[in-house]
């Protein structure tokens, strides 16, 4: 099939006029608010709601959040998160609760800022947080340990507290 | 006489019934060898339904254990023919037999079929049924999953799946029972998990004979519990952790290790004892984390011992031998597979009739017995294996603690009694006879060659796969691997021929042991015969009479007997 060319009037053809009109477009942005900014001296403040790198959280009573259930780590895409349980060894001071990860690491290299770990926590120990730049000066150095995780995440206020109510119930009923 | 067998056949084969299942017609057994006693006794519903594939939900039923009827999870709706007053059939219009339906249910676990009966599995009502005991299980069940080893293989979590509620309309506040119960030396138990349907009491008294759990208190206050002061120890408590459909009883040992959703289930076969049980290996990242039973009716049933099941961490042991060795000026030096298998085969090869010894293990697999033959076949060598006699119980342990001695005399390596030559080995040895010593998978300094006697060899060739005093001493040091690190078959003490699957990754430059005999009768005869497993499982059955007739696709997975 043929395409028949559009023949140019002579504006078009003279070109001037679709160059002003693109200085004037120019010209109206150069008094505008800048849209850029000077990264990394100035940083961007994230919205509400951002997900940003997945950090571990504790109670108000300081208590580990996570009781490494290992889903997290079955549903990670790129497999990023590594969980080292803790073994058959019972702690006395854990009441109901049991069990907390050993160790509980997460490869950022690897992280591709999914949600999915936040979402499938059944004990919402697991948060997308903030930040958005992370960096490091090896490999090693990217994966993140459950102290630093910790250290991180910080604090996350638990309003149903499930585990404390089960303990008191046990206690009122003179078990445990 | 022949009349007389004829008879008895006709006896012992079962009568078949044909029952209705969900409206289609099926034949079965009307009676069925009851899981304790043998005896004939009524097949059931769930049996019936069970053997042609139709799901029937369940707690404390067990196919292997005496019926309790105590979960109620099974309940059917059945119905009967209908008889008209002259006691005969009544037919639809179709010719079909009209059925009449019986107003209340049954459970499926506890009742025996009847000639023509009608099951309802699938009916409105019967699924309403298991919805409502699933309601009644959860009201004071922890739901604490997050935190129960069970989760990922519980079965109070399937059917919650299939018949569970989103809402519990439970308010009150649960009963609360003892969590982290030490019930044992290796059995914890979670009183608030268990379901009470009396698997574990059931399995314990009736098939591993110890009467040693029972229920305390009532109702809704009811736990399981070991008499007081009297630990739950037998060599069998393990296995009612696999049987618990909950997170009651765990295994201390794999308590909290790994999920079992991560794990690889490898076929393979327990190798503390002659007995040989089915079992599957759980690994991941060629770490193994535990044996489970597997079920084969002709050895293990669904059972195995404690002994054997947490008889697998030197498998991951720090001090594996990785490196394959040569003494060079009286110490060990690093060397690689093919200068250590070159040198090995020449030295086989030049040495004259009569100068060589073999110990090879009991623990070697068949495959591998039947290479070393082979390597020494025109040497007249003298070759034995080293006994392990121990103690057999009333259930499943064997006397015998290795894995394969019917193997090691089918391929000829053992002598008739299992150890009797090793004196005459170390006997040459001391005469000079004697020069070069082959040993695969033993410390002979423990079993009658000292190890000032191993100095007067002129070639020490040891294949091991933990350190001891004889890979010390070793001239060549060939690092091996644990059954589960290879493929193989076993002979168990009652001839029956057993292969294993590769569950993990050798350590270092450790190498399956056929896989290097392999190569040195092919240095040393230049045919060396099949390369791969199954080839060479076939060529052995060809060439051993012990196992004509067999192959290694017909083993499948329970194994075949070997005609000793
Ligand atoms: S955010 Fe996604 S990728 Fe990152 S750790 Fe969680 S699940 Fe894995
Ligand atoms: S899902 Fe939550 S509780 Fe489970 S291991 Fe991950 S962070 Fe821990
Ligand atoms: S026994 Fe099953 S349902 Fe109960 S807590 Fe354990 S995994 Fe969950
Ligand atoms: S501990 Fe497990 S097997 Fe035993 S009664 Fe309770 S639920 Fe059943
Ligand atoms: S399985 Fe039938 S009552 Fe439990």
């Amino acid at each position: 099939m043929k395409v028949q060319r559009k023949t140019l009037s002579l504006a078009e053809k003279l070109y001037l006029p679709a160059i002003f009109k693109g200085l004037k477009i120019t010209l109206r942005h150069m008094f505008k608010k800048k849209a850029t900014m000077q990264y990394p001296e100035e940083h961007w403040v994230v919205p509400e709601g951002y997900r940003g790198a997945p950090y571990l959280v504790r109670d108000q009573h300081g208590r580990t959040k996570c009781v490494s259930c290992q889903l997290c780590e079955f549903v990670c895409p790129p497999k990023a998160i590594k969980i080292t349980p803790p073994g058959p060894q019972v702690n006395p001071n854990v009441g109901n609760v049991e069990k907390e990860p050993k160790e509980f690491e997460i490869d950022m290299l690897r992280c591709i800022f999914c949600g999915y770990c936040q979402e499938v926590c059944p004990e919402e120990a697991i948060f997308l947080m903030q930040d958005y730049s992370l960096t490091g000066e090896s490999r090693k150095e990217m994966v993140y340990d459950k102290e630093k995780l910790l250290a991180l995440g910080g604090v996350h206020n638990d309003p149903i507290e499930k585990w404390k109510r089960k303990e008191m119930e046990a206690r009122e009923q003179g078990v445990g | 006489m022949t009349n007389v067998t004829a008879e008895r056949q006709e006896k012992s084969a079962v009568e078949t019934v044909s029952v209705w299942i969900d409206g289609q017609a099926y034949d079965v057994p009307k009676t069925m060898p009851h899981p304790v006693s043998g005896e004939q006794v009524g097949t059931t519903m769930i049996q019936a339904c069970h053997m042609h594939g139709i799901d029937v939900p369940y707690y404390c039923y067990h196919p292997k254990l005496p019926v309790a009827g105590n979960c109620r999870m099974c309940l059917v709706e059945f119905g009967t023919p209908a008889l008209g007053p002259d006691r005969q059939p009544l037919y639809n219009e179709d010719g079909s037999p009209q059925i009449r339906k019986s107003p209340r249910p049954v459970i499926a676990c506890a009742t025996p079929i009847s000639p023509g009966m009608a099951i309802y599995t699938q009916t409105p009502e019967a699924k309403q049924m298991r919805e409502s005991v699933l309601e009644f299980l959860l009201i004071n069940h922890p739901l604490d999953c997050p935190i129960c080893d069970q989760a990922g293989e519980c079965k109070l979590q399937e059917y919650a799946v299939d018949y569970g509620k989103a809402d519990s309309r439970f308010v009150e506040q649960k009963v609360h029972k003892p969590k982290q119960v030490d019930l044992g030396p290796r059995i914890m138990l979670d009183d608030e998990r268990c379901i009470l349907c009396s698997r574990c009491i059931r399995f314990t008294r009736d098939i591993a004979g110890d009467d040693a759990l029972g229920f305390a208190d009532r109702g809704s206050y009811s736990i399981l519990t070991n008499y007081p002061g009297k630990p739950f120890d037998n060599n069998y408590t393990l296995n009612t952790a696999d049987i618990c459909p909950v997170g009651a009883l765990t295994s201390k040992d794999f308590r909290f290790q790994m999920r079992v959703w991560f794990l690889k289930e490898t076929k393979s076969v327990c190798t503390s004892c002659g007995t040989g049980c089915n079992i599957m290996i759980g690994s991941r990242n060629d770490r193994i984390y535990r044996y489970t039973p597997r079920e084969n009716d002709a050895v293990n049933s669904c059972w195995m011992c404690d002994y054997g099941r947490l008889n697998y961490k030197w498998i991951n042991r720090e001090d594996r031998l990785r490196e394959v060795q040569q003494r060079r000026d009286g110490a060990p030096a690093k060397t690689n597979w093919s200068v250590a298998l070159k040198e090995v085969a020449e030295r086989i090869e030049s040495s004259p009739s009569g100068s060589i010894g073999v110990v090879a293990s009991a623990r070697l697999t068949n495959e591998e017995l039947y290479l070393v033959r082979r390597l020494v076949q025109d040497k007249d060598a003298i070759t034995d294996s080293v006994p392990r006699m121990g103690e057999a119980d009333h259930l499943l342990v064997d006397a015998d603690k290795n894995p394969n001695t019917n193997g090691a005399h089918a391929t000829g390596i053992a002598a008739k009694k299992v150890g009797a030559d090793i004196a005459t080995i170390a006997d040459r040895i001391r005469q000079g006879k004697i020069k070069t010593l082959l040993v695969f998978g033993e410390d002979v300094t423990k079993h009658g060659i000292e190890a000032d006697l191993l100095k007067e060899l002129d070639t020490l060739v040891v294949s091991d796969i933990l350190p001891n005093a004889t890979t010390e001493r070793a001239d060549y040091l060939l690092p091996g691997c644990a059954h589960a690190e290879k493929r193989g078959t076993f002979t168990n003490a009652k001839g029956r021929v057993q292969k294993f699957m590769k569950a993990i990754e050798g350590p270092g430059d450790a190498r399956p042991e056929w896989e290097f005999l392999h190569e040195l009768v092919q240095r040393k005869t230049h045919d060396g015969g099949s390369a791969n497993l199954p080839a060479l499982f076939n060529e052995m059955a060809e060439q051993v009479p012990a196992f004509h007739g067999l192959s290694w696709g017909e083993l499948k997975d329970t194994g075949a007997q070997a005609s000793l």
